[in-house]
């Protein structure tokens, strides 16, 4: 049987597939449905220093083939998780990662500082990416000089595992991802969503409460899979992808773009059993192909 | 417990234009559901129905192991879920949310307006277990738009309301002479259709005394708290209408009455 562990630099995975913050909650949503220990990893919810309400209702539109949100980064802060949800799911057997958020670099630092602490929480995500907070959130993650200070901000007080995700709202994600890279991210991911809209032609209102919102979903994965490997060509630092991954081979060709781990985001609203059928999938895909790792597929992209 | 299951349609009976109510086969022993349950039902075959679509459980048979979905047409997901035959699959993430609570007095008032009335089915079927006699206000714009009434008169007394006035009392369920008297017949109000016409009825329920049980029906991604997309302001915040809901006790809802 082939090999499904791969490495992200001191973080080791039992398999590629983990799941994208803001849409597997805190893992105990899933409970009922598949074993959370049987996954690489999950990403929890979005967390800041202070307590989040998020965004007003309504918060999503459902699009062509995926949907946009604008939850706007709704959580009960890091305290909360710490003394609320921690202890809930602390002895759940995989890697749970917690996606930090802020609105200036102290906010980071200190959020960083406190998840630190957490002996169960082996990495964090930086989130420099999200679309739907006025302020920080995609701003640090679309200026390289403001993606190098939160990253090399946060380096200095987080000692364990340390992704940075990255936003597709830019010209060139490349530089983004060499500047993170550089400031001492242990791996990046992406692509988080994509600035969106929808609007209502009969009230002639936008549909979101914040006119703007996040795309997500399998529309999105042309573009996704373009920048896993654009950014897995630039960067020495593994690459996590994801961005409307639904099925094993959609994550195979993150794969074979040069991801060495995939994350499923929206695609575990519609089958939340989706993630173990991704690992089986990729397990028969190695054996179908008489591969016996599947770190033999991380940019094994033919080309030319 | 949450469970993803398969079902099997049994029958799709057509009671109006716009809506039809699906009988689904359970392959096994139903689970144990709480009226104001819902279920998210995936969309096969529709071009751009992506995600799952919130339905009230609108009537369970525990004894056969089949419950009845109540789908108004309104866009493409329900119109191919309309579009059902007997022996095709259907996969339910069910039950989700938290239902309705047993009431203190018997005395019990169900309101439903338009394809609100799918939980109130299930709710008024529970009371009658239960030893109560529940009363129905059902109210729809037209006669045409009222649907499976003699199922609710199986269960209690059933009063209507419509727009036109082409069945029962003309205008809204707030119009309606039991809703006129000095002191009014029941308790407790169960409801579930428009905001504004549960608004009507909160606003009503807060000035007698009387509780008032709101469904919800905000748009959702997951159904089971995994997104945060369906929120409502509350007095303890936002919170999920798929989880802390669907169904809320209306003085809990920061909403302007």
């Amino acid at each position: 049987m082939g090999n499904l562990k791969v490495q992200l630099g001191e973080l080791s995975l039992s398999n590629p597939v983990m799941t994208a913050s803001g849409t597997f909650g805190y893992g105990e949503e899933y409970a009922d449905f598949i074993d959370i220990n049987a996954l690489g990893g999950i990403v929890v919810k979005g967390t800041t220093l202070h307590a989040r309400e998020g965004n007003a209702y309504p918060r999503m539109a459902e699009t062509p083939k995926g949907m946009l949100n604008a939850v706007g980064l709704q959580n009960k802060g890091v305290d909360g998780f710490i003394n609320d949800i921690y202890p809930r799911i602390k002895n759940f057997k995989t890697n749970i990662l917690v996606n930090v958020s802020g609105s200036t670099v102290e906010e980071y630092v200190e959020t960083a500082e406190k998840i630190n602490e957490l002996d169960a929480i082996p990495g964090i995500e930086l989130n420099i990416s999200c679309p739907n907070v006025k302020e920080g959130g995609m701003a640090f993650g679309t200026s390289c000089p403001s993606a190098i200070a939160v990253t090399n901000a946060v380096r200095k007080v987080y000692k364990k595992h340390l992704m940075v995700k990255l936003s597709p709202n830019v010209t060139d994600i490349t530089e983004i991802a060499k500047g993170v890279e550089g400031s001492g991210a242990d791996s990046v991911s992406l692509i988080n969503t994509l600035l969106g809209m929808a609007i209502d032609v009969n009230s002639r209102k936008p549909v979101l409460s914040t006119i703007t919102g996040g795309l997500s979903g399998p529309c999105v994965k042309p573009v996704a899979l373009r920048m896993v490997w654009q950014v897995s060509q630039a960067v020495n630092v593994p690459v996590v992808g994801m961005g409307g991954i639904a099925s094993a081979e959609d994550a195979i060709e993150f794969l074979l773009a040069g991801a060495s781990a995939i994350q499923i985001g929206t695609a575990n609203f519609i089958d939340p059993t989706i993630t173990i059928k991704v690992i089986n999938g990729i397990r028969e895909y190695l054996e179908r192909n008489q591969m016996d790792d599947v770190k033999q597929l991380t940019g094994a992209l033919i080309t030319g | 417990m949450k469970h993803i299951t398969d079902f099997t349609i049994i029958t799709n009976q057509r009671e109006t234009d716009e809506f039809v109510v699906l009988t689904l086969q359970h392959p096994g022993e139903l689970p144990s559901m709480v009226p104001g349950q819902f279920a998210e039902v995936r969309v096969d075959g529709a071009e751009n129905a992506f995600l799952r679509r919130p339905l009230s459980i609108h009537d369970v048979d525990y004894s056969n192991n089949t419950i009845k979905l109540l789908i108004q047409e309104v866009g493409e997901g329900t119109r191919v879920l309309a579009k059902l035959k007997s022996g095709d699959q259907l996969n339910l993430v069910y039950p989700l949310g938290t239902g309705y609570s047993l009431p203190k007095s018997n005395r019990v008032l169900l309101v439903g307006g338009g394809c609100g009335v799918a939980p109130l089915l299930f709710l008024g079927r529970h009371f009658v277990e239960n030893g109560i006699r529940p009363k129905f206000l059902i109210g729809g714009r037209t006669a045409a738009t009222l649907i499976r009434l003699d199922a609710y008169e199986q269960l209690g007394d059933v009063y209507v309301t419509t727009e036109d006035g082409s069945a029962g009392h003309k205008g809204f369920v707030i119009h309606h002479p039991i809703m006129k008297t000095e002191t009014p017949e029941f308790d407790h109000i169960y409801t579930c259709g428009p905001d504004a016409m549960m608004k009507v009825l909160a606003k009503y329920a807060g000035s007698r005394g009387i509780t008032c049980q709101v469904s919800l029906e905000n748009h959702m991604a997951c159904g089971f708290g995994a997104c945060l997309c369906c929120v409502t302001p509350t007095v303890d915040g936002h919170k999920c209408t798929c989880v802390d809901g669907p169904v809320f006790d209306s003085k809990y809802l920061k909403w302007e009455i």
